[in-house]
C-alpha cells in the first residue's frame, strides 16, 4: 500500500511540475493572441477577461490598414529568404572544406568565425551607414539582404560543421571508389543526408533576419523600403495604448515563425546536439 | 576596394603553377603532407590531383572569407578608424574629418560610467547565463523523465516559446508587466500581495532588470532543455544502469554520468548563451531603453546610447570596440579549448 502511494507520487510530481512549466512557457504566446481577438472593453478590464468570447478582428484590421504594411511584408520576405539561402551555400561549401578537409591556416580561419559570431551588430551601425551611404546604397534592400546574410552565416557555418563530421567518412569514400569524383560524391551522397540540418540551421537564421532591427533603422529611412520590425515598433509608439491592436501586429510577426518552427523543430533539436556533441 | 583587392587576391590563386606557388598562406605544403588525404581511385578526369585538391579548400572557402572581409573587416575597421575621431552629427554632415588620437578612449576608460556599466554587463551576464543553464538542464532531465505524452506536451510549450521572435516577445512581456493592466500584477494582488496591484515595473533598476531577465530566461530555456534531452537519448543505456547498479542517486547518475558524457555541450551551450545574453539588445532597450536613469544600460546599450543616441559616433565606436575586447574576453576560455581540440581532430583528417 505505503509503496503504492510512493509510486503514484513518483509519477505525480514530473508531471505536475511539466503541466505548470508548459503553462507557463504557452501563456504569454497565448496571451498575445488572445488580447489580439479580444474587444477593447476586454482588454482594457480591472478582471482580466481570459478567454476571448466576443472574438473580433477589428484589432487585425488596423493593423494592416498602417501604411506600406503590405509592401514591408514583402520586403521582410524577400531579404529574409535570400539572406538565409545565400548563407547556407556559402557556408555549406566552407564548413566541408572545415570539416574534411587539412590545410594550411584551418584553425585561424575557424577562429575567424567564431569570433565573427560575437560581432556587436547593433554599435557598428554608424559604420555601416557610412559605408552604405558612400556606396549610394541607402534605402536599398540590396545592402539589407548582404548584411543579413553575413549576420547569419558564423552560427550557419558552425553549426554545419557538426553535420557535416556527422556523416560518415566511408560513405564519401566508397562512393568515390565506386568512381564518383569528389563532387559527385558530396552532392549524391554527402548533400541528401545534410539535408536535415540545413533546414534545422535556416531556422536560425530565418529568426535573426526576420527580427533584425536596428541596421534597418539606420540604413533605409525611406517608408517603402523598411521591413516588418520597423513597422511593429512605430505601430506600438503610434498607438501607444491599444494593446488590442498592438498584440494583433505582435501576432502577424509571429505566426510565419512559429508555423516554420513547428514544421522543422525535430530535425531542429536533434541535429544541433550531434554538431555540439562534437564540440 | 577591399572588395576589389580581395578579388583580385582570390582570381590570382588559381592561376598559381602546381611547382612554385606564391608566399603566403596558399603556399603548397610538402607531398607528403598533402592538403587532402589523396582518395583511392580518385577519377582521372582532373589532371594534376595533387595542386588542384591543394586548392579546392582555399576555394571553397573563398565566398565565406570575401564575405565576412566586405561585410565585417572593412565596418570593422571603419569602426577602429572612426574610435580614434571626433565625430558628431555636424563631421557627419560635412564629411569632416577630425582626428583626436586616443582621447575618445582615455575619456571612457578615465569616466566612472563605463566601469559601472561594465560591471554591471558582467553580473548580468553571470544571473541570466547561470539561471538558464541551471534550469535549461532540469527541464531537460524532466523533459527524459516524463511519458511520452507530457513529454510532447511540454516539448511544444517549449518550441512555441522559442519559436516567438524576440521583438514580438519582447512587446508581449511589456502587455504582461504592464503596470495598470497586466496580468502579473493582477495575480500578485490575486494572491495576496497587495503592494504590487498596480506596480509600475520599470521604474527601479532591480524591477527593470527582473523583467528582462525573465524575459531572456523564458526564450532562452527552451533551447538549451529541449537541446540537452536530446542530447542524453545519444548516452548509452548500459553507463546508466551500470551507475544505477552500482547504488548511484539522481545526483550522482548526473555527475558521474550525464555530465561527463555531455561536456562538450554544455560546453559550447555556454559558450552560445554568454554571447546571446551578453549582446541582448532588443529586449532591454525596448523595455525601458536603459532606464530609469540609465540604470540598465549594458554594454552595447551603453555602446548604441553614446553612439547614435547622443550623436557621439566616435565614443560609440570606442565603446563598441572596448565591448568586444570584455566579451572576448569572456570565451577566451572556450575559444582556447575548441582550438586545442582541433588540433587533436586535425591529426586524424
Amino acid at each position: 500500500m505505503k509503496r503504492a502511494v510512493s509510486a503514484t507520487a513518483g509519477r505525480l510530481w514530473p508531471n505536475a511540475t511539466a503541466l505548470v512549466l508548459a503553462a507557463g512557457f504557452v501563456f504569454p504566446v497565448y496571451w498575445m493572441f488572445s488580447t489580439a481577438f479580444k474587444p477593447t472593453r476586454d482588454i482594457i478590464t480591472d478582471e482580466p477577461v481570459w478567454f476571448p468570447f466576443h472574438g473580433t478582428a477589428e484589432h487585425f484590421a488596423t493593423a494592416v490598414r498602417a501604411p506600406h504594411f503590405w509592401t514591408l511584408a514583402g520586403n521582410s520576405v524577400l531579404v529574409t529568404v535570400l539572406a538565409v539561402g545565400l548563407s547556407l551555400v556559402i557556408a555549406l561549401c566552407a564548413a566541408f572544406a572545415l570539416t574534411r578537409m587539412r590545410f594550411r591556416g584551418r584553425r585561424g580561419i575557424l577562429l575567424t568565425f567564431m569570433i565573427a559570431q560575437m560581432a556587436p551588430w547593433e554599435v557598428m551601425v554608424i559604420s555601416i551607414y557610412m559605408i552604405v551611404r558612400d556606396a549610394d546604397l541607402l534605402n536599398s534592400l540590396a545592402p539589407l539582404t548582404c548584411f543579413y546574410m553575413l549576420m547569419v552565416l558564423p552560427f550557419t557555418l558552425l553549426t554545419l560543421r557538426g553535420y557535416v563530421a556527422a556523416v560518415p567518412r566511408e560513405l564519401e569514400e566508397s562512393a568515390m571508389v565506386d568512381g564518383c569524383s569528389r563532387r559527385q560524391a558530396f552532392l549524391k551522397v554527402v548533400f541528401p543526408l545534410l539535408a536535415p540540418g540545413l533546414m534545422a540551421t535556416s531556422l536560425f537564421g530565418f529568426i535573426t533576419a526576420w527580427n533584425e532591427f536596428p541596421l534597418v533603422l539606420v540604413l533605409n529611412k525611406e517608408p517603402a523600403m523598411g521591413t516588418l520590425p520597423l513597422w511593429l515598433s512605430q505601430f506600438q509608439s503610434q498607438f501607444g495604448d491599444d494593446w488590442g491592436a498592438t498584440m494583433a501586429a505582435a501576432s502577424i510577426f509571429a505566426v510565419p515563425i512559429l508555423i516554420l518552427f513547428l514544421f522543422l523543430q525535430r530535425k531542429a533539436v536533434g541535429g544541433l546536439t550531434s554538431g555540439a556533441v562534437k564540440g | 576596394m577591399a572588395a576589389q583587392l580581395d578579388d583580385a587576391v582570390g582570381k590570382a590563386a588559381p592561376r598559381t603553377g602546381k611547382g612554385g606557388g606564391p608566399p603566403g598562406r596558399r603556399t603548397p605544403r610538402p607531398p607528403e603532407h598533402g592538403a587532402v588525404r589523396p582518395p583511392a581511385g580518385r577519377t582521372p578526369r582532373s589532371a594534376a590531383p595533387g595542386s588542384s585538391a591543394r586548392r579546392t579548400p582555399y576555394l571553397l572557402l573563398l565566398p565565406a572569407l570575401l564575405a565576412t572581409a566586405v561585410l565585417l573587416g572593412w565596418p570593422m575597421v571603419r569602426n577602429l578608424l572612426l574610435s580614434f575621431q571626433n565625430l558628431n552629427m555636424k563631421e557627419l554632415i560635412q564629411h569632416l574629418t577630425d582626428w583626436r588620437g586616443t582621447g575618445n578612449y582615455q575619456e571612457i576608460l578615465g569616466s566612472e560610467q563605463f566601469w559601472r556599466v561594465t560591471l554591471r554587463t558582467l553580473v548580468f551576464t553571470a544571473v541570466n547565463v547561470v539561471l538558464i543553464m541551471v534550469l535549461g538542464v532540469l527541464i531537460g532531465l524532466l523533459l527524459a523523465r516524463l511519458g511520452k505524452k507530457m513529454r510532447l506536451t511540454l516539448s511544444l510549450a517549449l518550441v512555441l516559446a522559442w519559436a516567438m521572435p524576440v521583438i514580438a516577445a519582447t512587446t508581449v512581456f511589456q502587455w504582461l508587466f504592464d503596470s495598470r493592466y497586466g496580468v502579473v500584477n493582477w495575480l500578485l494582488d490575486q494572491a495576496g500581495w497587495h503592494a504590487m496591484a498596480h506596480y509600475d515595473w520599470v521604474g527601479t533598476q532591480l524591477s527593470t532588470f527582473s523583467v528582462i531577465t525573465v524575459l531572456i530566461v523564458w526564450q532562452s530555456l527552451p533551447f538549451v532543455a529541449l537541446n540537452l534531452y536530446a542530447a542524453t537519448t545519444t548516452i548509452p543505456r548500459e553507463l546508466y544502469e551500470a551507475a544505477r547498479m552500482d547504488g548511484a542517486g539522481t545526483w550522482q547518475v548526473f555527475t558521474s554520468v550525464t555530465f561527463p558524457f555531455l561536456k562538450p555541450f554544455f560546453l559550447a551551450t555556454t559558450f552560445l548563451e554568454i554571447i546571446w545574453v551578453f549582446k541582448a539588445f532588443p529586449q532591454i532597450f525596448a523595455i525601458n531603453e536603459g532606464g530609469p536613469d540609465r540604470l540598465t544600460e549594458t554594454l552595447p546599450i551603453y555602446a548604441f546610447t553614446e553612439g547614435v543616441g547622443n550623436l557621439h559616433f566616435g565614443m560609440g565606436a570606442a565603446i563598441s570596440l572596448l565591448t568586444i575586447v570584455v566579451l572576448l574576453a569572456m570565451t577566451a576560455h572556450y575559444l582556447r579549448l575548441t582550438l586545442r581540440q582541433e588540433r587533436h581532430e586535425e591529426n586524424e583528417l
